[in-house]
């Protein structure tokens, strides 16, 4: 028995495993559910101590975006939570340069810290993950 | 004719088409997740600029507000709230919404 698993029995051999997750963000938010679904299954995963790090490529971007203002479109504006995340010992977040670039943006222009990587950095993160979930 | 478009253009083309399909004086009204098309410095920003020679160009300020965008909107496009979305609709004798 385990508290960590909620009481659920796990053979030594699995319990304890940290493998690399990435979740990758490829989609704007608000448009489609998709940012908002990526963020949650994210938190859930902050609960299972593995190794998270989130990507934003192509217009995953905008979901990082400075200064949104939902009240408008009457949708919860969930871009605060990427700040959060640091707080669940989250804090590698990957930003495709050239995604930033197309869209005319900065690393000034986010909200959150970052690292911006070229296209063969980015490659190598990806590379080098047990998992990567996309979204 | 009024044309709306509600995909990003940097995922789809439907911006694109809908330009390019577009006669002039049609007008063009950009929401959702369209209205990164109305921002400046993108790398679609030069195509949109060009097809305002021959069309009036909108976006919906909520959605711009909403993703940050608001203070990014490319020079001679016309934002309107939810109000100025039904008067374009009735305004117009046909509406293309592009999905």
């Amino acid at each position: 028995m385990s508290d960590v698993t909620g009481g659920i029995d796990m053979d030594d051999e699995t319990e304890g495993v940290v493998k690399k997750f990435m979740f990758l963000n490829r989609k704007a938010p608000y448009g489609t559910i998709y940012a908002l679904e990526s963020l949650e299954v994210v938190l859930i995963s902050a609960a299972f101590d593995q190794d998270v790090s989130l990507a934003f490529v192509d217009d995953g971007v905008y979901q990082i975006v400075k200064g949104q203002h939902t009240k408008g479109i009457d949708q919860k504006n969930f871009s605060p939570t990427y700040r959060a995340l640091e707080g669940y010992d989250i804090e590698k977040l990957y930003v495709d340069k050239d995604s930033l670039e197309a869209r005319g943006l900065s690393e000034e222009d986010l909200l959150v810290d970052v690292q911006v990587l070229d296209s063969a950095a980015m490659a190598d993160k990806m590379a080098e993950q047990d998992v990567v979930i996309s979204f | 004719m009024l044309h709306i478009v509600n995909k990003s253009p940097l995922e789809r083309n439907a911006v694109d088409t809908c330009l390019r399909l577009a006669t002039k004086g049609s007008a063009v009204l950009l929401i959702e997740d369209a209205v990164y098309a109305a921002t400046k410095g993108s790398a679609v920003s030069a195509k949109v600029q060009a097809a305002m020679a021959n069309l009036k160009v909108y976006a919906l300020a909520p959605d711009m507000e909403a993703r940050g965008v608001a203070g990014r909107v490319m020079e001679g496009v016309n934002l309107v709230d939810y109000n100025g979305f039904v008067d374009l609709v009735a305004e117009h004798n046909n509406c293309q919404s592009w999905l």
